[in-house]
């Protein structure tokens, strides 16, 4: 983990409510995707913790949903914007647990924003001769985001909307269903889908990334502390990502 | 001038500076040590540490707020016993300064059990016994804003320990002198004022309060007056060392927190957002003190009374 200066190069249009943001800077301390940054902005006291969605030596790429203020200067951002950037905090996800011998059981899950940590993992997954199904969710078409960037890694991309506008009608956990074989997942998304996600039988393994609101985000406040088989853990630090056997859920 | 003495005297503890981060912001080191090397601080309070292990509050733990943030942790931590065997051997490896352990609980019998446990922690240089926190309820009972039960805290932990005794004590209270004073009398040796102050926040969209325990404690820039307020009080009423704490985000806010009356100052929420905010401070100190005229940073402490 360390502290250093980001400047923002480009914001690209995703949706109505997302943006692509390209920054430069040294990336060294991320390591695994998965990861994520907290970035500190004026005028907001906590930094905003966001998931790596791509990175190279020197550039990082996010996806900002807008959600508040925070997020909306975030995805404001002009050319030249410098950040003060904490970064690669957490653990990232574990490339190792998936066998090159069964390459065809892993499925990505993403709902929405939670789909930006999966790119990373899917290039990083085509290196090591892996390429994952993606099953993507959105509320409706015009939230649909990064298909094209999700097809150019290889992956075959299944689609789910909640109004049927693109793909197919209903969510993600549907679309893991239809693909029983493909029982190992990597899932990023909204705390609900997590759960329902995690309650499907036919899931074997897998590799759930949570978020929550943090206060520092690099373990020392406690305050993204959750339960958790062995006892509680920080999202921040032992987390983002947890493996499936770990997982309980609070009542 | 030439070099700044920035060394103080804690109730006879000497720190080599006056910056110390406060509990609950800085765990017990094992993060900070390794962004910067922990000996530059003038000591470190630890995360609230209780008799027994405590799990804490539900998720969300954490709001943010004008110039400030929401916490309701609800003093999680292991409890003493590991605190001891697990963490007590890794500060001595990160940290060669004057530890200050935090003490939470539930009746007196409890803070005065934590506290015996730590007679042969020699690292612990003083002990802050924590009346004040807002996320936790002690059987609808809150030490921190009755006179009577903070004292009877003070007492038991007196009867129990020769370290300096400091108590934590809550600003949600119509006057902590009284409060103060009632430690006083009790045998504590100093104060470290103050903890959160108690708000809440709700959801628009939800229409639900942000936080799982409803409440939390505010901290950050946003109570550094409050704070400094009640700094300047307590140095009135009574005449024991006082560790400001609240808001301090800055060397020039420390000086203006010794200025109102306090011998240390502890910095809070500015390590959440700038985890290398008390090395800053600590770097800044000496041209501020410069610019205010002093050589010896201890000669700020109360200058701003009426002599």
């Amino acid at each position: 983990m360390k502290s250093s200066l980001f400047t923002a190069e480009r914001v690209r249009a995703l949706t109505t409510d997302t943006v692509e943001l390209t920054l430069a800077g040294d990336t060294s301390e991320i390591a695994a995707p998965g990861q994520f940054v907290n970035i500190a902005l004026p005028g907001h006291f906590l930094r905003r913790p966001v998931s790596v969605c791509d990175w190279t030596a020197d550039r990082l790429v996010l996806l900002i949903r807008v959600v508040g203020a925070g997020t909306r200067e975030l995805a404001q951002s002009e050319p030249g914007a410098a950040f003060d950037i904490l970064g690669g905090l957490g653990n990232g996800f574990d490339l190792s647990a998936v066998s090159e011998s069964v390459p065809d059981n892993v499925i990505l899950a993403g709902g929405g924003i939670g789909i930006a940590p999966l790119y990373g993992l899917a290039k990083a997954l085509a290196r090591q001769g892996v390429t994952p199904v993606a099953a993507l969710g959105f509320r409706n078409r015009a939230d649909a985001f990064y298909l094209d960037e999700f097809r150019a890694v290889g992956c075959e991309t299944l689609i789910a909307t909640e109004d049927g506008s693109l793909g197919e009608r209903g969510l993600v956990t549907d679309l893991l269903r239809e693909h029983p074989s493909r029982n190992y997942v990597f899932c990023c998304g909204p705390l609900p889908m997590l759960r329902a996600v995690h309650g499907l039988p036919h899931l074997t393994g897998g590799q759930y990334s949570f978020e929550a609101r943090m206060g520092c985000g690099f373990g020392a406040c406690m305050g993204c502390s959750m339960p958790f088989r062995d006892g509680r853990k920080r999202v921040c630090k032992e987390g983002p990502v947890f493996f499936r056997e770990e997982i309980v859920w609070e009542q | 001038m030439g070099t700044v003495d920035l060394s103080v005297t804690l109730a006879g503890v000497a720190l080599k500076n006056p910056i110390i981060p406060a509990s609950g912001t800085f765990g017990y080191g094992r993060e900070y040590a390794e962004l910067f090397d922990l000996n530059v601080l003038g000591a470190f309070s630890w995360k609230g540490t209780t008799a027994a292990p405590r799990d804490g509050n539900p998720q969300p733990r954490i709001a943010e707020t004008p110039c400030g943030m929401l916490n309701a942790i609800g003093l999680q931590n292991p409890g003493i016993d590991a605190i001891i065997r697990e963490e007590v051997p890794n500060i001595a490896r990160i940290f060669q300064g004057p530890v200050i352990a935090n003490v939470g609980g539930f009746t007196p019998m409890e803070y005065a059990e934590t506290c015996r446990k730590l007679e042969e922690v020699e690292q612990c240089a003083i002990l802050e016994i924590n009346v004040s926190c807002p996320n936790v309820h002690a059987g609808g009972r809150n030490f921190g804003s009755d006179a009577g039960a903070a004292a009877e805290v003070a007492a038991a932990v007196r009867r129990v320990t020769r370290k300096p005794v400091f108590m934590k004590l809550s600003p949600n209270v119509a006057d902590i002198t009284e409060i103060a004073r009632a430690c006083a009398d009790a045998g504590a040796d100093g104060f470290c004022l103050i903890n959160t102050l108690l708000g809440m926040r709700v959801d628009l969209k939800t229409r639900r309060p942000v936080l799982a325990n409803r409440t939390g404690g505010l901290s950050g820039p946003a109570v550094f007056p409050v704070a400094l307020r009640m700094v300047w009080d307590v140095y009135e009423a009574v005449k024991l060392p006082i560790i400001g704490c609240g808001g301090v985000s800055s060397a020039e806010d420390a000086a203006e927190m010794m200025l109102a009356g306090a011998t240390a100052v502890e910095i809070g929420a500015a390590n959440l957002r700038d985890p290398y905010a008390c090395k800053r401070i600590i770097e800044d100190l000496p041209g501020v003190c410069r610019r205010l005229g002093v050589d010896r940073i201890s000669d700020l402490t109360g200058a701003a009374h009426d002599q």
